[in-house]
Parts: structure tokens; C-alpha cells; sequence
């Protein structure tokens, strides 16, 4: 993909090369709570067949993925694996947060265990509002990524990190950035 | 409570499942394997969720099996103390999400007890037929997981097929497909809309006629049949010892169920059904426990929608509820076990504590023991016949 790094692809190229990624989207199913149930009833179920819009949902290890559909509450003790899973997947990657808890901690928001939100540990792309939200919902998610992916320029800056796998940084002046690994010594604090 | 005699398993396969066991272990010393730890989990599709298995290996088998929780603790009993007794039901109907409706159940009768308020009989049966669909809806889910987990694709499409049969009326009935919070302290939100009863009696046949396509799809398979039966085999006692209930108890011989045997709650008294149990106690016996539960739930929601009573579906309570001072149990039999909370008030709006007893809690904490010596492609199966939700377990 010499044409990419450079950031300069043929707009005929970019178009085929979107248009054949957006519709074959391996995704990795992050099923953590009750939204997850949703998830397996927009995958599996007859009613809403999710693999009608060209997403595969079977990959064996987010190796394989291009998608991770983070359903649920993200807990503490759980952030730092999604972390880690994410880290594993190949470049470009996408993700979608579904229902209020993997939004922004939903009914948890004042809970001791739950991250409030799990864009604070890895970028997101797409948020489906909803506690659980309708599969119908899901669908349109990912109508919405493909119609994103199909947009999607080669020269622009962020996509140009998108492609080569540079760490994403999340610049939320809200949180503080997830650390992983052993922590950081403390400073000392002057005592006032 | 009582306990039948060690389920009989016929000689013959234990003690050809013996000597392949002696015959493995033989095996394991002359190609000198030595113990290896595989971690199942977090993120594992045979866990359903999060559930973390560290497994000790010796060759295929397993020598010991640790579960890790707490990867969906949610903190459910602290965030209690600081709700409102009406905002909890909304909290509380996310513990087992796949029964909604039934976890709802147990808190509001704590509630109801402590005020001194009865629900009006209409209230309470049809918070019984909502029970039940939960129980429907959480079983034929785990009819065709269960084929799934043994590696058939075709009975999960099926199982979501059929509970998304049952969501449409439990939506038709409270408006949300998952979470209901249908609940109110003192009966229900609303009255049942126009013309539910008999488009329920439609779907409870499509229920039966798809138990009968399971029992033929995957109870007469011959590899299902091979990969469940004598295995993962749960004794009465021992069952009974770790807190084993529900269905996983009842397919262990032992008869008891908290709808028939404990203290009278909803309208369960007024109705006749069956409970089942099977001697085996093995994966087989849980499927077969929960396809024959299914049916009985069908016959009980039919039972109901006949002995529908007239009335207002809401008692006389006050705006502002605020429940006396005092302690209540209250446990019921859910679909995965028995549930229960124990509520302390100290006359506020809100409880002061609140501790949940959760059925996959209990049912878990036997895998260790259960999972020791077991083969590695079974430890999936069992895990699977077990049947837990995570946030039944972590809370
Ligand atoms: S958003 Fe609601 S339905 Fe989804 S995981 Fe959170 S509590 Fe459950």
C-alpha cells in the first residue's frame, strides 16, 4: 500500500477500495451485558439478520476484526482487557459503542465499578443511544460506518494514522489518559 | 427439601469412562505433559460474557478449574442505598437480563410486605403470566445456546426465532422489549392492552410446536446425546451443598421448586403444574429439566389467561412512597434459580440495605468441583448446560 502511506491514492482507487471494505466488515462481538443479548439477536436472529448488510460476525480473535461492538458495562476490572483486545486488532479499525452503559455508564453513572464510558479507553466512531437499544438500532450503526467508510479520504491527516496503526490519542481534558502496565511512581504532594 | 438417593448412572459407561480416564493419565505419563494453564475468558464466546476460567490442564483434562468474577460488578447492593424504592426496579431488572420481569418480582413484594399493601388479584396474575413469559423467553434462548455450545448453528437461530416471538408480547404488554419495569409498589403500571390475551394464546402454540422441534432437532441427536449425557454429573447432595437451585437442582432429583414448596407468592397457588425433575444430573438432564420446564410454563400462562380475574390492577398507595421501618425476605423461584433480597428500611424513601441473593452466584460456585477431571471440549458443555447470566453472578 505504498500509494497510501503517501497519502496519494487515485479517487477511482479510494472509491473500490472503500466500497469493498465497507461491505465486508469482520466484527468482533464484544458482548458484556444485557446489550449484548440485543447484539446476538441483531446477529443471529431471523427477524433482523445482521449479515445481510455484509458484516461478518464470526472472527475468532480480533486479529481478524476490522469492527469491535462494545455492548454493555464496561467495568473497571474489565477496561484494561478491551484495552488490550483493541490494541490487537490490524489497523484500520472500527469501533461501536452500544447502549447508554458503554456510552457513558448509564444506570451506573454514580457507580463504584463502572467506567463511565468506554471512550475514555478506546476512540469511537459510533454511539447507539439506548438502554438496551433495538437491534434496528444496531443495523443503523453500522448502516452509518459504512456510509463513513465510504466517505473516507486516503490524504486526511487522522485517517492517514488510521492506516498506519499510529496510536489514536484520546484527547478528553475530562479524564485522565489510561496508563498501562506498572503505574507511575507518586510525586510527592506539598503538604499546605 | 428433599434429596433422592446418588443418581444412577448405568455401570457399564463408568467403568469404560474409567479405564479411558486410567488409560489418558497413562498416556499423559509416558509423553511426560506437564500441567498447563489455559485462561478462559474474559472475553470468551463459551462463557457467555465475562466470566474468567483459569484452567490447570494435564494433557486434555482438566486438574483444576478456578473461576474469576467481578468482571461485571456493577455494585448493585451500594447503589441501593442511594435510589428511591421506585427508581430501584428500574435498577434491579438488569441482574438477569434475560428474565427482566421476574427479578422485579421479589423487590416489590419486600416493598409491598413492609407497607402492608396488597396488589389486587388482576395485578398479580398477570405479573405471574409476565413471569412466566420471562421464564419462556430465558429458556428457548438457552434450548438453542445449548445447541450452539455443542457446535449445531441451527438451533440458535431457532431459540432467538421463538423468543423473539415472546419479547413482541411482553413489548405489547409493558413497552420495552428487555427491561419492563412494569412494576409498580402496589400493582402494575398499566392494565394489558386490547386483544393481547388471545394473540398470546396464538404464540404460546408456536412455544409448544418449537419445544417439539427441539426435542426432535437436538434431544434425539446422536452427538448431542454423546456430548451431554454422563457428563458434568451434579450428585443431589453435593447440589444441595454448594446452593445449586432452580432447574440445575431439579435436574439432579431433587424436588423442589420455590413456586410449588415456598412461602405463596403471586398466583402460583391457584395453579396446577408439574414440576419436573430427572435422576441423572448430568448436562443432558439440565436440557432435558428446561425443555420439559418450557412446556409446563406454556401450560401455566394458558392456566392464567383463563383464570384472568376483573379488577383495577393498581392498589391505593401514596405519592410519595416511603416504606416503615422494618426487614423483609422475600425469594422466589426465577429462571435460573432461586432469587432473593433481603430488605432493611429505616422509614425513608430509599432502603437502607439491601442484599441480593442471585441465583448464578450459587450455581457457579460448584465449577470447581464440577470441572475437576472433566475433558476440555466438556468444560465448554457444561458451562453451557449450567446456564448463569454474568450479571447474575458479579451483580
Ligand atoms: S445500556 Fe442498559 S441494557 Fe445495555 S448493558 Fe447497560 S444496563 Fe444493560
Amino acid at each position: 500500500m505504498g500509494l497510501i502511506d503517501k497519502g496519494r491514492a487515485p479517487k477511482p482507487l479510494t472509491w473500490l477500495l472503500n466500497y469493498s471494505r465497507k461491505y465486508s466488515l469482520w466484527m468482533f462481538q464484544w458482548g458484556l451485558a444485557c446489550c449484548a443479548i440485543e447484539m446476538g439477536a441483531a446477529l443471529a436472529s431471523p427477524r433482523y439478520d445482521m449479515m445481510r448488510l455484509g458484516v461478518i460476525p464470526f472472527p475468532a480473535s480480533p486479529r481478524q476484526a476490522d469492527l469491535v461492538v462494545i455492548s454493555g458495562t464496561v467495568t473497571d476490572k474489565m477496561a484494561p482487557a478491551i484495552r488490550r483486545l483493541y490494541e490487537q486488532m490490524p489497523d484500520p479499525k472500527y469501533v461501536i459503542s452500544m447502549g447508554s452503559c458503554a456510552n457513558c455508564g448509564g444506570p451506573y453513572w454514580d457507580s463504584y465499578s463502572v467506567t463511565k464510558g468506554v471512550d475514555q479507553i478506546i476512540p469511537v466512531d459510533i454511539y447507539v443511544p439506548g438502554c438496551p437499544p433495538r437491534p434496528e438500532a444496531l443495523l443503523q450503526a453500522i448502516v452509518m460506518l459504512q456510509a463513513q467508510i465510504q466517505n473516507e479520504g486516503i490524504g486526511n491527516d487522522q485517517l492517514q494514522k488510521r492506516w498506519r496503526g499510529e496510536p489514536v490519542v484520546i484527547d478528553d481534558p475530562h479524564t485522565a489518559p489510561v496508563v498501562l502496565g506498572p503505574k507511575p511512581e507518586p510525586t510527592a504532594v506539598p503538604v499546605v | 427439601m428433599s434429596t433422592t438417593e446418588m443418581p444412577s448412572a448405568p455401570d457399564f459407561e463408568l467403568e469404560r469412562s474409567a479405564m479411558r480416564h486410567l488409560a489418558d493419565a497413562q498416556m499423559n505419563v509416558e509423553l511426560d505433559t506437564g500441567d498447563m494453564i489455559l485462561n478462559l475468558g474474559p472475553q470468551h464466546p463459551a462463557t457467555h460474557g465475562t466470566l474468567r476460567l483459569v484452567v490447570r490442564l494435564d494433557g486434555e483434562r482438566v486438574i483444576a478449574a478456578d473461576p474469576v468474577i467481578g468482571y461485571m460488578h456493577r455494585g448493585y447492593e451500594k447503589l441501593t442505598e442511594f435510589r428511591t424504592y421506585p427508581q430501584i426496579t428500574t435498577l434491579i431488572n438488569r441482574i438477569d437480563w434475560l428474565s427482566s420481569f421476574a427479578n422485579e418480582v421479589p423487590f416489590v413484594h419486600a416493598a409491598e410486605q413492609l407497607m402492608g399493601i396488597e396488589a389486587p388479584a388482576r395485578a398479580q396474575y398477570i405479573r405471574t403470566i409476565l413471569t412466566e413469559l420471562s421464564r419462556i423467553a430465558t429458556f428457548v434462548l438457552f434450548l438453542g445456546e445449548m445447541g450452539l455450545q455443542v457446535g449445531a448453528l441451527t438451533p440458535a437461530f431457532y431459540g432467538f426465532r421463538d423468543r423473539e416471538h415472546v419479547l413482541n408480547l411482553i413489548e405489547g404488554a409493558t413497552g420495552g422489549r428487555f427491561h419492563p419495569n412494569f412494576n409498580r409498589i402496589g400493582g402494575l403500571k398499566d392494565d394489558l392492552p386490547w386483544g393481547w390475551v388471545s394473540e398470546t394464546r396464538q404464540v404460546m402454540q408456536l412455544v409448544l410446536d418449537s419445544c417439539d422441534q427441539f426435542e426432535d432437532l437436538v434431544v434425539g441427536n446422536e452427538i448431542f446425546l454423546s456430548r451431554t449425557r454422563g457428563i458434568g454429573i451434579i450428585p443431589g447432595d453435593i447440589g444441595t451443598a454448594y446452593g445449586v437451585s432452580g432447574s440445575n437442582l431439579r435436574a439432579s432429583g431433587v424436588d423442589w421448586d420455590l413456586r410449588r414448596d415456598g412461602v405463596p407468592y403471586l398466583a402460583y397457588p391457584d395453579l396446577d403444574f408439574k414440576v419436573w425433575t430427572h435422576s441423572a444430573g448430568d448436562s443432558f438432564a439440565r436440557y432435558w429439566v428446561r425443555l420439559q420446564e418450557t412446556r409446563e410454563s406454556v401450560r401455566m400462562v394458558l392456566q392464567l389467561l383463563d383464570g384472568l380475574p376483573a379488577g383495577p390492577v393498581m392498589a391505593k398507595v401514596p405519592r410519595i412512597i416511603k416504606v416503615p421501618e422494618g426487614e423483609a425476605w422475600v425469594e422466589t423461584e426465577n429462571p435460573l434459580g432461586q432469587m432473593g433480597y433481603y430488605v432493611v428500611s429505616k422509614g425513608a424513601t430509599g432502603p437502607f440495605r439491601v442484599k441480593i441473593r442471585s441465583a448464578s452466584f450459587s450455581n457457579v460456585s460448584i465449577l470447581p468441583w464440577l470441572l475437576r477431571g472433566v475433558y476440555v471440549p466438556d468444560v465448554v458443555t457444561i458451562l453451557a448446560s449450567l446456564y448463569f447470566i454474568l450479571g447474575d453472578i458479579d451483580r
